[in-house]
C-alpha cells in the first residue's frame, strides 16, 4: 500500500469536505489504512484514480483455479518470512497423469489422485489439482483423460503447448475454469488468445531467462489475460530458489508488476524432485505439480505445508474434550493438560511412551500453553471442573481421581472442592510423566 | 571440518558467499530403551554397540561428524558410571577419525560431573560438549576452556533465549568460535513451524549485524523418530519405516533451508537423501 503522503500527492488537496473527513490529508490517512474506499471523493481526477488503484492492488495477484468447495485459490502473499506476518494461501498440490502412460494408466492416476486425503489433528490434507498431460501419447488418450478429469471434484491444469489441441481439450472441461499449461515463446499469441477468450488462468513459461519471462508477462498483460501464472522453470534447486526468491522479492518489495502474480514449479518423480517439492513449500511456488509420488513422502510433505502455512499469530488448537490414550479402562489415571497442539502432543508422545492407557482431558485453553493459560487466568479450577463435566468423564472414568500438571500445584485444593475428586500432583516437565505414571500404580 | 563462514541467507549463493555446504552429523546412542525397533532393523545390530555404531557411520555412511549421546548416565535408567562413560568416549575417539560431539543424559547434577571427565579425558582433541543450558552451563564451559573444546549452547524455541544464551557463554569467558547454538528443532507435525521461525530470525539478526548470533547453529532432526505419525501403522500413508525416512529428512530439509549449518541426523538414508539434496540445493557443487 502507498503511504498517506504518497496518496495525499494524488487528491485534489482542495479540502472540500465531501468525503466527510475535514482534510484531504485526513481522508488519505484513512485511505492508506483501508478504512474508506476512494469512491468517497467525487472529485478525484481519472489519472489520480488509476494510479491509486494501480498501487493499492495486493502485490500477488490472487488467482482462483477450478470452480466450487475445490476451486483452488493461489498468490495474494505480502510476506518474504511467515514470522513477519503469515503466509495464507497454502501451496496447492497437484499430480500429473500423462498420456505416455496410455489412457487405462492415466484414469487411474486421475482416480488415485482424488482419492488421496488424509485426516490430522481435524483438518484434511488432500492433493489439491488434477494435471493431464499431452506428451507422446496418443491425442485421443489425451482427450478421453481430460474428460475424465472434468468429471471428478477436483480442478484440472490442461498441459499440451499446442493451442489446437488446448482449444478441443478445454470443451471438455469448460464450466471448470481449468489453468492452461502453457503459453511459451513459441506459441504465446494463440495460448494467450485462448485464455482471455475464457478467460482461464494461464501459465508462462519456457522463457530463457526471469528478464524474458517479465517481458512475456508484461506482454499477455497487454494481450488482456488477467489471470497469470508463472514458471521460471530452471532445473536444480539451486536455480528454483534463486528464481522463487528474486520474484517474491521483486513483487513485494518493488512492486514490480509483471512478477506480481503466483508461481508454479513442474516437477519430475526422482529423490531430488521430492525434495524440490518440499522447497516449493518453504519458498514461494504457489502451485508444485509433481508425476508420481509414493504416500511415504506425500503425508510428511503434506504435514510440512500445514506447519509452514500455520497462522503465527494464532496457536493451532486442539479439541477440547475427553481423549483416550490407548485403550483405557473406568480404572485407568485420568490427567489433564491444555488444548494447545504442542502442549498436547508432546504430553500424548509421553504417555505413550509409559505405555500405561490414560484419559487425557484437553482443556479449551484457547491454544495457550499450561503456563500462559495458568498466568492468564484461562486455566483455572472452575475452567478444569467444567471440562470434567462437559468431557462426561464421570461416565467414562470411575477412579475419582485427577492428575494435575506440576506447573499448577496451587490449583489442587480448590480443584478437590469444586469436583469432589482427590487430586494428584503430576510432574512439573511432561518428560516426567513415563516415570509418574508408572509409580502411580495403575 | 568446518562450518559457517556466509554472509546471506542459507544457500543464497546466487547474492552471498556460502563457503560451506551445513554439514550432517550423525547420532550414536549408547543404549537400546530410546531406539525405535524401525531403527533396528535398518541400522543393524550396530545399535548394541556403540563404537561399532560410530565406525558405521563413518566408514559406511560417510558422515562428516558424529555425536555420542550418553543416555545411559541417566540416574532414573542405567545409571552408567562417569568412569564407564568416559572409557566410552575414549573408545569411539579411538575408534573413529570422525570430529566428535559429546552429549550428556540431561540431568543436571550427572552432567556436570559427567562431561567435566569426558572433556579432561580427551584433552587435545577437538571436541564439542553439550549441552550447555541457562541454568547449567558453568561446569561444562570452564571444562571446555581448560581443554580447547567447543560447546553447544541450548535454548528452548526462543530468540532471545538463544541470545542470553550465547551472552552468558561469552560473559563467562567462552570464545565465539567455540559456540555452536541449539536453538531447538521441533520435529515435523510438532512445531516444525515455530523452529523453522526462530532458526530464520536467528539467521537474520546475524545478517542485520548483531554479532552475539553471529555463531553457527545446528538442528538436532532426530526428534523426527518421536513422532507418532512417523511410525504409526497406517497402510493408506505407506510403510512406517520409509515414512520415517522422509519425516528425518524433511525436518532437517526445513532445518538447513531456514539457517542451520549442521543437522543431526539418525537415519543413514536420511544422511543420503540430504547430502544429495544439498548438492542440488548448492548447484551440484
Amino acid at each position: 500500500m502507498p503511504t498517506a503522503m504518497e496518496i495525499y500527492k494524488l487528491l485534489p488537496r482542495t479540502n472540500c469536505g465531501e468525503c466527510r473527513f475535514p482534510t484531504c490529508l485526513a481522508f488519505a490517512m484513512q485511505l492508506a489504512n483501508q478504512k474508506v474506499a476512494l469512491e468517497a471523493c467525487p472529485h478525484v481526477s481519472e489519472d489520480a484514480r488509476a494510479a491509486l488503484e494501480e498501487s493499492g492492488a495486493p502485490p500477488i495477484k490472487l488467482v482462483t483455479i477450478g470452480v466450487g468447495d475445490f476451486a483452488a485459490k493461489v498468490g495474494d502473499e505480502t510476506e518474504l518470512f511467515r514470522h513477519d506476518k503469515t503466509f495464507y494461501h497454502p501451496t496447492v498440490l497437484g499430480l500429473v497423469a500423462d498420456d505416455s502412460t496410455g489412457l487405462d494408466r492415466m484414469k487411474a492416476k486421475i482416480e488415485r489422485t482424488k482419492s488421496l486425503c488424509y485426516e490430522r489433528v481435524g483438518r484434511t490434507l488432500r492433493v489439491d489439482l488434477v494435471g493431464v498431460r499431452h506428451s507422446s501419447g496418443k491425442v485421443e488418450d489425451f482427450l478421453e483423460a481430460v474428460k475424465a478429469a472434468a468429471s471428478q471434484p477436483l480442478p484440472l491444469v490442461l498441459m499440451t503447448e499446442d493451442a489446437g489441441l488446448m482449444a478441443e481439450a478445454i470443451v471438455r472441461c469448460k464450466e471448470k475454469r481449468p489453468l492452461l499449461y502453457r503459453a511459451s515463446p513459441g506459441n504465446f499469441d494463440s495460448m494467450a488468445a485462448i485464455a482471455k477468450a475464457g478467460p482461464f488462468p494461464l501459465v508462462i513459461g519456457g522463457a530463457a531467462d526471469l528478464h524474458e519471462l517479465s517481458a512475456m508477462s508484461s506482454e499477455a498483460r497487454k494481450t488482456g489475460v488477467t489471470d497469470i501464472v508463472l514458471e521460471p522453470g530452471r532445473p536444480t534447486a539451486a536455480q528454483m530458489l534463486e528464481d522463487m526468491t528474486v520474484i517474491r522479492r521483486a513483487a513485494i518489495k518493488k512492486r514490480l508488476r509483471p512478477f506480481g502474480y503466483p508461481t508454479v514449479a513442474v516437477l519430475g518423480s526422482s529423490e531430488t524432485d521430492f525434495l524440490k517439492a518440499a522447497l516449493g513449500v518453504l519458498k514461494y511456488s504457489s502451485i508444485v505439480l509433481m508425476d508420481e509420488v509414493p504416500p511415504e513422502f506425500l503425508f510428511p510433505l503434506m504435514v510440512l505445508r500445514q506447519n509452514i502455512f500455520t497462522d503465527p499469530q494464532t496457536p493451532i488448537q486442539v479439541k477440547a474434550g475427553l481423549y483416550p490414550i490407548g485403550e483405557p479402562s473406568e480404572r485407568s489415571p485420568l490427567l489433564f493438560t491444555t488444548n494447545f497442539s504442542l502442549t498436547y502432543f508432546t504430553v500424548r508422545a509421553d504417555i505413550e511412551k509409559s505405555k500405561i492407557p490414560v484419559w487425557l482431558l484437553v482443556v479449551n485453553t484457547d491454544g495457550q500453553s499450561v503456563m500462559t493459560s495458568f498466568a492468564a487466568g484461562k486455566l483455572t479450577p472452575e475452567s478444569v471442573a467444567k471440562a470434567i463435566e462437559d468431557g462426561g468423564v464421570k461416565e467414562k472414568c470411575a477412579r475419582d481421581e485427577i492428575i494435575i500438571p506440576g506447573m499448577v500445584t496451587r490449583m489442587s485444593g480448590k480443584l478437590a472442592e469444586l469436583t469432589g475428586m482427590k487430586v494428584v500432583v503430576g510432574p512439573r516437565e511432561s518428560s516426567g510423566l513415563p516415570k509418574a505414571l508408572k509409580s502411580i500404580g495403575v | 571440518m568446518v562450518l559457517g563462514g556466509s554472509n546471506g541467507l542459507p544457500f543464497h549463493g546466487f547474492e552471498s558467499e556460502t563457503p560451506h555446504s551445513p554439514l550432517i552429523a550423525m547420532d550414536v546412542l549408547d543404549t537400546m530403551r530410546v531406539v525405535p525397533q524401525e531403527l533396528v532393523r535398518s541400522i543393524g545390530t550396530v545399535v548394541r554397540e556403540p563404537v561399532e555404531w560410530a565406525k558405521k557411520c563413518e566408514k559406511e555412511w560417510g558422515a562428516d561428524l558424529c555425536v555420542l549421546k550418553l543416555q545411559s548416565a541417566n540416574p532414573e535408567e542405567e545409571n552408567r558410571s562417569v568412569a564407564d562413560c568416559e572409557a566410552l568416549v575414549t573408545d569411539v575417539l579411538r575408534s573413529t577419525s570422525l570430529p566428535l560431539f559429546v552429549y550428556g543424559c540431561g540431568f543436571e547434577e550427572k552432567d556436570a560431573k559427567l562431561m567435566e571427565a569426558v572433556s579432561n579425558a580427551a584433552k587435545g582433541e577437538r571436541l564439542f560438549l553439550g549441552l550447555a543450558e541457562d541454568k547449567a552451563f558453568k561446569s561444562i564451559a570452564a571444562a571446555s576452556m581448560a581443554n580447547g573444546h567447543g560447546i553447544v549452547a541450548f535454548s528452548n524455541l526462543d530468540v532471545n533465549l538463544a541470545k542470553q544464551m550465547n551472552i552468558l557463554l561469552l560473559d563467562f569467558g567462552v570464545k565465539p568460535e567455540n559456540i555452536i547454538m541449539d536453538p531447538l528443532m521441533a520435529a515435523l507435525g510438532m512445531g516444525l513451524e515455530y523452529s523453522y521461525s526462530v532458526i530464520e530470525r536467528l539467521r537474520l539478526g546475524a545478517l542485520m549485524g548483531d554479532p552475539v548470533l553471529q555463531i553457527p547453529m545446528l538442528c538436532d532432526c532426530s526428534c523426527a523418530w518421536a513422532v507418532p505419525d512417523a511410525l504409526e501403522e497406517n497402510p493408506e500413508r505407506g510403510t512406517p519405516e520409509l515414512r520415517g525416512i522422509y519425516w528425518e529428512t524433511i525436518t532437517a530439509y526445513a532445518a538447513a533451508v531456514a539457517g542451520a549449518d549442521l543437522l543431526i541426523m539418525r537415519h543413514p538414508q536420511a544422511a543420503a537423501n540430504l547430502r544429495s539434496a544439498f548438492s542440488d540445493l548448492r548447484g551440484g557443487a
